[in-house]
């Protein structure tokens, strides 16, 4: 039965990074096919966790199993997309080069290209090297090469950081579309009226989960309005609490 | 290793290279200009054919040095190492793909100098051109293996550029170009026997003064090629897949 097992799970993961604890036994699921978001100040952990998922975080302690089988396996290496949160492409290659190196590597078929630069908007500037590309366009052809191939599982940092609300809107209905064609998505944002956009929320804070639930069990379970107002009160309420 | 994986990662790397003009220029221009002044500051055409072929093994040692602790430096500090690791590609692949692609280059650098020091300079050659190219390649890789290692213990482009100094002109120093080895104390000749550059250039005084592929440039080809391995290694163990 590996379809009804969740994508992602994590048990009592601690994250040690210069020399300080940063992931504080993180325990949380994640289920197939969905939009999971992933909220929090910055400095959280958000991104320590998403390394984690991936497989290229040294961890202290826990388990992180993805697709059933351990974080950073290489079974894995083609079955989940990262996109990291400083875009990590060659800045002296034009997007489609890049693209190009990328698809070889995932062995994803040619056409991938085309696919990938018209999913994030990109088709006026394929040929641009991308050092040359705009801060946004930039993010957008990191957020390109992880859509490569036919992840099961895509972690994205921050992938709508600095976007205009109309190309905001296009990315999450891509994303949409993917979590309909079975694929698990992970997103890190800041924004609060994105958050309203997934299925589930996960909100940290300081390397601890704060809620995990659907937006407007979240907004109902506080009695706020919008989800940045409910983020605020649960950060009262544990505020009190011992750490 | 993947084969498919190594080559598109060679690709990938002289894409990058066509794209940077500037460093192809320096790669390709700077060594052929010093053999020019080398042979013009001698006058004497015997101290040029003694001297020529030593610096012809030195250049692309030195060149690619740099080149590749820059390129693997921005690889790891521009988070594309990382996510290559992520991916499915061996760190074989990357590693040979970075051979074929320097070597490559070494090939074009060697090549365009030796026209110049062959026809022009009147290089007069006394062992055969195919062992001088295969040293000077040689040289080349273990120049890129120890950039690829060195580039490991950098932070930043600067301090990797630093690097070249000081592991180099040591070595320039000790290895016999400005003064032969036997003349030097005891325990400098005995420092000497343990960097690769030595047998870099006697191999390359061998090709210059015997017109056969000795037993001692046999020895030089194997020890060039063992520190070229070690090397290799040695920056494998520097490519990790998890990091703090
Ligand atoms: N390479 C590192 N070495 C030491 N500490 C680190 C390193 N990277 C991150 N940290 C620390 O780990 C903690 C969590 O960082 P992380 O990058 O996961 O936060 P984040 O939630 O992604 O923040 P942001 O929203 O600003 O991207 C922070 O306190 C940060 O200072
Ligand atoms: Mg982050």
């Amino acid at each position: 039965m590996m379809s009804s097992s969740p994508a992602v799970r994590v048990r009592d993961l601690r994250v040690v990074r210069g020399g300080r604890e940063v992931l504080h036994g993180l325990s949380f699921d994640v289920p197939r096919g969905r939009v999971v978001g992933l909220l929090g100040p910055s400095g959280c952990g958000k991104t320590t966790v998403m390394r984690a998922l991936v497989g290229v975080q040294i961890v202290r302690s826990g388990q992180v199993t993805v697709l059933g089988e351990e974080a950073g396996s290489p079974g894995l290496r083609d079955r989940v997309g990262y996109a990291t949160q400083a875009p990590a492409v060659y800045g002296d290659l034009t997007v489609a080069e890049n693209l190009r190196y990328f698809a070889s590597v995932l062995r994803a078929p040619r056409g991938d290209v085309d696919r990938v630069i018209e999913e994030v908007g990109l088709t006026g500037n394929r040929d641009q090297p991308v050092g040359t590309l705009s801060g946004g366009q930039h993010s957008r052809a990191n957020l390109a090469v992880a859509l490569l191939g036919s992840p099961e599982l895509l972690v994205l940092d921050e992938p709508t950081v600095g976007l205009d609300p109309v190309l905001r809107r296009e990315l999450w209905t891509l994303f949409r579309e993917l979590a309909g064609r079975g694929v698990t998505l992970v997103v890190s944002s800041h924004v609060m009226d994105e958050a309203g956009r997934t299925d589930r929320l996960l909100l940290m804070r300081e390397g601890r989960i704060l809620a995990d639930g659907a937006p407007a069990e979240l907004r109902e379970r506080t009695g706020a309005a919008d989800l940045e107002e409910a983020f605020l009160r649960l950060i009262d309420e544990t505020a009190g609490s011992p750490a | 290793m993947n084969l498919a994986i190594t080559l598109a990662t060679t690709r990938r790397i002289l894409a990058q290279l066509r794209h940077d003009h500037r460093t192809v220029a320096l790669l390709i221009v700077v060594p052929s200009l010093l053999m020019i002044l080398l042979r013009y500051v001698f006058q004497r055409q015997e101290a040029f054919d003694r001297l020529g072929p030593m610096l012809l093994g030195l250049f692309p040692f030195v060149v690619m040095f740099v080149v590749t602790s820059v390129a693997t430096l921005r690889e790891r500090t521009g988070g594309t190492l990382e996510r290559l690791m992520s991916m499915p590609l061996g760190k074989l692949d990357l590693l040979v793909g970075y051979a074929l692609a320097f070597g490559l280059a070494a090939l074009v650098q060697v090549g365009v100098v030796l026209v110049i020091s062959l026809t022009w300079l009147g290089l007069d050659l006394t062992g055969s051109l195919a062992s001088l190219v295969l040293v000077a390649v040689l040289d080349a890789l273990l120049g890129m293996a120890l950039g690829l290692f060195a580039s490991a213990f950098a932070r930043t482009e600067f301090q990797a550029v630093q690097f070249m100094p000081a592991l180099v002109l040591p070595q320039t120093l000790l290895c016999g170009l400005i003064i032969p080895r036997d003349q030097m104390a005891g325990w400098l000749e005995a420092l000497s026997r343990v960097l690769p550059l030595t047998y870099a250039v006697q191999g390359m005084q061998e090709i210059s003064t015997r017109p056969r592929f000795t037993g001692t440039l046999a020895t030089d080809v194997a020890v060039i090629a063992a520190f070229t391995v070690a090397a290799l290694l040695l920056g494998a163990a520097t490519l990790r897949r998890r990091t703090v």
